[in-house]
């Protein structure tokens, strides 16, 4: 059996009990992403603020329906990109679509993935990695849109 | 090259040995996921190929390989044989009236969407008119179509101002017909619906349907994707004006599919793709067009492709259509017994055999499908998960995907077990884990 290097324990805790779940307010920009594959479906809101000048993410809340990868992977998303600022969780958020990419082989730097670093047997399966990758997008997404409204 | 039919076994008398079919199917010999049998439940997705098409194939490569109709030279004939050949196989295999009414496409999405643009380009051009469209005519289609079935209309819609209208779908997975006077109306131009679902395995009245529908004078176009590869379907029975299938689905190749029609249809229709071998003559500003099916077919077909159809046809032929469904039935009533079993499993569509065929979606109760079928192909079980292309009706079932095993002749009741004890693994696995 190779499903426990699928879904490791820290998954299965993820998707028993999700982090920062549930859409609020306030928000700057909300988006919502389905995987065409599955219909999988995610809403994101995300809320930035400035901290010494440099956009933050303040909040990021969801709704989703899905499998256990994609609804785990959206809770881990929130616990490392929340109180970041946009730059680092963009780069963080580039690693693990790096690490998605790997076919099984990355090495993440758990320093940066912390939890995420658990996502790394679903990388080969081909089949998954949109599920863990559905928050993620819509995250980047919903951000890219709130900065151009605080820039408009 | 072309057999005469008149001794073809329909396989009659014969007895339905799985394990010797098995062996046809070097494809279910591979061990996977660290050395576990392969357990093929995903037929209605693809089927698998037995020897005897993937050997017709390589001869024609090995043998014959020539362009087709254009080719002067000893081989441009072997190969044109094969391939007009094969139209005749297909055309004697559905109860066409004669192979001028098969033409040959890449799937049956294209063979759909051939009927869609062509009735586009009668609607740009002026008719004839049973194809053309404009606003206050119909289309009617039903909720359990592939989107294959969906789309291509919409589009035509779109284009013609013409109105897509529908049949629900009963709680138990059949086509609800009760509004059947409502839909199908003088405004009707076409009916398309899906012989059986993909989702469902549903087999639909279509007989009924297309008798009003024809009441009505409309046009009738038969989705037999599903249908064609496990009994036996005749044209003429169903009472189609078109209708579609695809190789790859019925032990032919990938690359190959036909749309039917009638001959008088296929005449009167404006082409679809322009382009070389369909032409009859063509000056700087205007062309003529070759007398169907070849009005149909533009530029080099997938001629090889359609040689390994033919040779499906054979394989299935030899087998009998009518044996390969009694067996699919005799699949049928074992692994609703499996999964009626399974506690916390809703099944989507028929829970009997009746008018029923071998492709069986289901939730479980607490696991999302991905889950369920990533379980599955641990244990080496192939299926598949999500809306199967058929996305509304999963929404009228209120559920977001599902998960499907499908058969076909070559799978056998151990393996509807072994499905059974999958999903109880994927329960147990969610429910301890």
């Amino acid at each position: 059996m190779q499903l426990e290097s699928m879904y490791q324990d820290i998954i299965l805790d993820h998707y028993r009990n999700p982090h920062h779940r549930g859409l609020r307010q306030p928000y700057d920009a909300e988006v919502h992403h389905v995987n065409p594959l599955c219909g999988d479906e995610v809403t994101v809101r995300v809320s930035l603020k400035e901290v010494g000048g440099e956009p933050t993410v303040a909040d990021v809340s969801y709704e989703s329906l899905g499998c256990s990868i994609s609804q785990a992977s959206a809770s881990v998303m929130t616990d490392l990109v929340i109180g970041k600022s946009v730059a680092d969780a963009m780069a963080i958020s580039q690693e693990f679509l790096e690490l998605m990419k790997s076919k099984g082989a990355g090495e993440p730097d758990e320093d940066l993935l912390e939890d995420a670093v658990a996502f790394t047997g679903v990388s080969k399966y081909p089949a998954r990695i949109k599920c863990a990758l559905l928050g993620w997008m819509a995250w980047k997404d919903a951000t890219a849109r709130a900065l151009e409204e605080a820039s408009s | 090259m072309i057999e005469p039919t008149g001794n073809r076994r329909r396989g009659e008398g014969a007895v339905f040995d799985v394990a010797r079919i098995r062996k046809d199917f070097p494809i279910l010999d591979r061990q996977i996921r660290g050395g576990q049998p392969l357990v093929y439940l995903d037929s209605a997705n693809t089927s698998q190929k037995p020897r005897q098409v993937l050997d017709a194939m390589t001869d024609f490569y090995e043998r014959h390989n020539a362009n087709i109709h254009r080719a002067s030279h000893q081989l441009g004939e072997e190969a044109t044989e094969a391939y007009e050949g094969a139209r005749i196989k297909v055309g004697e295999f559905i109860g066409a009236a004669d192979e001028a009414e098969i033409v040959f496409t890449k799937n049956i999405s294209e063979a759909i969407n051939l009927v869609a643009y062509s009735m586009g380009n009668a609607s740009a051009l002026g008719g004839p008119a049973r194809f053309a469209l404009g606003p206050g005519d119909e289309i009617v289609i039903t909720e359990m179509e592939h989107h294959s079935n969906i789309v291509p209309w919409q589009l035509l819609c779109q284009r013609t101002g013409a109105t897509l209208r529908w049949f629900g779908v009963t709680p138990d997975g059949r086509l609800d017909t009760s509004g059947i006077g409502d839909l199908i109306t003088p405004r009707t131009k076409l009916v398309s619906l899906v012989h059986q679902s993909n989702v469902l395995g549903t087999i639909n009245p279509v007989r009924r349907i297309a008798d009003a529908a024809h009441a009505a004078g409309a046009l009738v176009l038969v989705d037999a994707a599903q249908s064609v590869p496990h009994m036996p379907v005749d044209v003429a029975e169903l009472g189609a004006d078109f209708l579609g299938f695809t190789g790859h689905k019925m032990c032919g190749p990938t690359g190959i599919g036909v749309l039917w029609a009638r001959r008088e249809l296929l005449e009167e229709m404006p082409p679809f793709l322009g382009g070389g071998e369909m032409i009859e003559t063509v000056w700087m500003d205007r062309s003529t067009f070759a007398p169907p099916p070849h009005k149909f077919e533009a530029g080099t077909m997938p001629i090889a492709q359609a040689v390994g159809l033919g040779a499906a046809i054979d394989y299935l032929t030899e087998i009998g259509l009518d044996a390969i469904r009694a067996h699919e039935l005799r699949l049928i009533e074992h692994t609703l017994r499996v999964l009626g079993e399974v506690e916390g499993l809703r099944l989507l569509g028929p829970a009997d055999a009746a008018d029923r065929g071998s492709a069986f979606s289901f939730t479980v109760e607490g696991v999302h499908p991905h889950d369920v079928s990533q379980v599955l192909d641990d244990r080496g079980i192939a299926v598949r998960a999500g809306h199967h292309c058929a996305w509304p009706l999963h929404r009228a079932f209120g559920v977001q995907a599902s998960t499907r095993a499908s058969f076909y002749l070559y799978n056998t009741r151990e393996e509807a077990d072994t499905l059974g004890e999958g999903i109880r693994l994927a329960q147990r696995f969610f429910a301890d884990a």
